[in-house]
């Protein structure tokens, strides 16, 4: 049986045959998922908004409200960044959600963006940091272990939050940890990238913007927003599909920047669940980066049990299991195992000594 | 098509507790219908007394969906739209959580509507809004001005169109705080309040029903006519002066849950509701002489 929300995604247009009940429904999920205002904008890009029950109409006009004060918040914010970062003399690449809403991305319509994540070449990364903490940036406080975990071996600094405007920047020096099993290059992600429409700021290249996000979602952990972070896939493939030389260059650049496998799932599962068109060629390529068949099996179950809310209020327990696998996998992919036990051990620690206090 | 008027009233006790229990009830206030599952015997009984006359909704659409849960400890939690939003209560304030709750959900989701942190009653057919500080009496004064016959709107929400500038009424049940459930009890023959809940946040809280009339009309607007921003004093007698636009501007915009979420449609809104309104100071000290300054204002206005 196909998923509600998944049929909706994939095929906008069948919004007008929902009755009242399938719309309550829908919207709970929705909701859950922060995807009503995607709902909003699909359903006006099919033409069907105005087909739609008044009732339904009012609750994604509200979302629509909201999703178009972050992306204010996003620009402003940006500006801001922009300011602080003026003397810095090195590219800024901006991704996920403030990259999207600078390209002008179709999907950033409706998507809510909360913070800025930027990718600044490692050797500047301190430098970007005390031009941000000059400008009224903090960081949040974090006990020491934290800020050494972050410093040692994250990708990004600690959090940096304006004091005024509690807005957060993400400072970035590569795309995933350092310890990660996988190993992008993020001098090749500078170097291709390309200047965006906000100045000063770059994006990076069509294929690595995937690639990134692909890694985010099947290699990062973060499965919080798992299924909007599909629909952001989904609206990659779509929009790069007018770029010509998209998907000839897909393949071989996942193989250059060590993404393959990622990219093999965000294929595979966007086409399974979004039915997101790809080339025939993309998919047999992209057959050389598949899991060997017993943990592909797997993965073929726990992915979508994970990304899928379930329609029932409590989260069923095959459901909390996928995501409790897919959490330390994914600590297991970022991290050697010595240091993942040491990790998840001391983060044990402190959660035992939270609850104690 | 015309049905039956289906309200929570008129189902029996132990059918409200069944469906309460089970698959939730739908209660329509205003343009918003709630779907409420709560299986906790007091919250069933309250909702029977200050939702009474409110209407079932059975479209199967609800635009807020809150259910409360038993921890044990005496704990219980509210989830909206199946989800943890809040951390666990003591059970002894269940009632005042859940008309929070609903709030939370209001300021939260609805932003089709500009929203402004406002006690909002009708007379004669323009609305009076009163906005301004937490202690300033807006739920008081807006209770005693129900209870002398004005329509209720909200004790907390002005619901603005952004397009056409109509205020809407929810008519839910009027939190009062601490000395103002006495000082209404006495005002205001016939009120009818719910259970007092102690230690809330803001001290003992109880409800007070929107009288009947209110709830049946509460799907007819109004525009406003009047922003009055009270301020309770120690002594003096009641005295409305007039406040310049720009600074009425700055005091709503400021009172807004999501006033900047508009852009500049909610800038326009705002003015154009500044422009069709007397905006006024209210400094008083005694209830009924605030009340009484008010309807005076109603009725000069009328002449």
């Amino acid at each position: 049986m196909t998923d509600p929300l998944l049929a909706v995604l994939a095929r906008a247009e069948t919004l007008v045959e929902l009755d009242l009940p399938a719309w309550d429904a829908l919207l709970r999920r929705a909701r859950r998922t922060n995807l009503v205002a995607r709902l909003d904008a699909l359903a006006r890009d099919a033409g069907v908004f105005e087909r739609l029950p008044e009732r339904v109409r009012a609750n994604l006009v509200g979302a629509r409200v909201l999703a178009a004060d972050h992306r204010r918040m996003i620009r402003w914010e940006m500006n801001r960044i922009a300011r602080a970062l003026a003397g810095l003399d090195a590219p800024v690449v901006l991704l996920k959600g403030a990259a999207y809403v600078a390209a002008g991305l179709p999907f950033a319509d409706g998507r809510l963006v909360s913070d800025v994540d930027i990718l600044v070449p490692r050797e500047r990364i301190a430098e970007a940091e005390r031009a941000l903490r000059r400008h009224g940036w903090e960081h949040a406080k974090l006990d020491p272990y934290d800020q050494r975990y972050y410093r040692r071996w994250m990708h990004e600094l600690p959090p940096l939050r304006h004091g005024e405007r509690e807005t957060v920047v993400d400072v970035h020096h590569t795309i995933l940890p350092p310890t990660s099993r996988l190993k992008p290059d993020p001098a090749a992600l500078i170097a291709a990238s390309r200047p965006a429409p906000v100045a000063p700021f770059r994006l990076l290249a069509p294929a690595d913007m995937l690639l990134h996000a692909a890694a985010h979602l099947f290699h990062d952990g973060d499965l919080a927003f798992a299924l909007r972070d599909l629909v952001d896939l989904d609206g990659m493939m779509r929009a790069f599909d007018r770029d010509p030389a998209f998907w000839p260059g897909l393949i071989a650049r996942a193989r250059r920047l060590d993404l393959g496998r990622p990219l093999y799932y965000a294929l595979r599962h966007a086409r399974r669940l979004l039915a997101t068109p790809v080339p025939a060629a993309v998919v047999a390529g992209a057959e050389a980066f598949a899991p060997p068949p017993p943990l592909g099996a797997l993965m073929d179950r726990l992915i979508p049990a994970a990304l899928l809310p379930e329609s029932h209020a409590r989260e069923t327990r095959g459901r909390a299991a996928a995501r409790l696998l897919l959490y330390t996998r994914s600590h297991w992919l970022r991290m050697p195992p010595g240091l993942l036990a040491a990790h998840l051990a001391r983060k044990a620690a402190m959660r035992h000594a939270a609850r104690g206090a | 098509m015309t049905e039956a008027r289906a309200t929570v009233g008129a189902l029996s006790r132990e059918t409200l507790a069944r469906r309460l229990a089970g698959d939730g009830i739908a209660v329509r206030t205003g343009p918003f219908v709630t779907r409420l599952r709560l299986p906790l015997d007091e919250l069933a009984a309250s909702l029977r007394l200050l939702y009474a006359d409110f209407p079932v909704d059975s479209s199967g659409f609800a635009d807020f969906d809150v259910t409360a849960r038993r921890l044990g400890r005496g704990k219980i939690e509210f989830l909206i739209d199946g989800e943890r939003r809040f951390a666990p209560v003591a059970r002894g304030i269940a009632l005042p959580m859940l008309e929070w709750a609903i709030n939370w959900c209001l300021y939260t989701f609805s932003h089709q509507y500009l929203l402004i942190h406002a006690a909002v009653v009708e007379r004669k057919g323009r609305a009076l809004v009163m906005t301004g500080r937490p202690g300033a009496g807006k739920s008081t004064l807006c209770a005693a001005l129900v209870g002398r016959g004005w329509r209720l709107f909200s004790d907390e929400f002005a619901v603005i169109s952004p397009d056409d500038g109509r205020l809407w009424p929810i008519a839910r049940p009027i939190a009062l705080k601490n000395d103002s459930i006495e000082r209404i009890r006495r005002l205001v023959a016939g009120a009818v309040l719910g259970p007092t809940s102690d230690d809330t946040h803001k001290g003992r809280v109880a409800h007070m029903r929107a009288p009947a009339a209110s709830v049946r009309r509460a799907d007819e607007p109004a525009r406003a006519g009047w922003i009055v921003f009270p301020n309770r004093a120690d002594d003096g007698v009641a005295a409305l002066a007039p406040v310049p636009g720009g600074r009425a501007f700055f005091r709503l915009a400021d009172n807004a849950f999501n006033y900047h979420f508009h852009g500049a449609a909610g800038f326009e809104a705002v003015c154009r509701m500044i422009d069709a309104c007397d905006c006024l100071d209210l400094g008083y000290a005694d209830l009924e002489d605030a009340v009484a300054a008010l309807d005076r204002l109603v009725d000069g206005e009328a002449r």
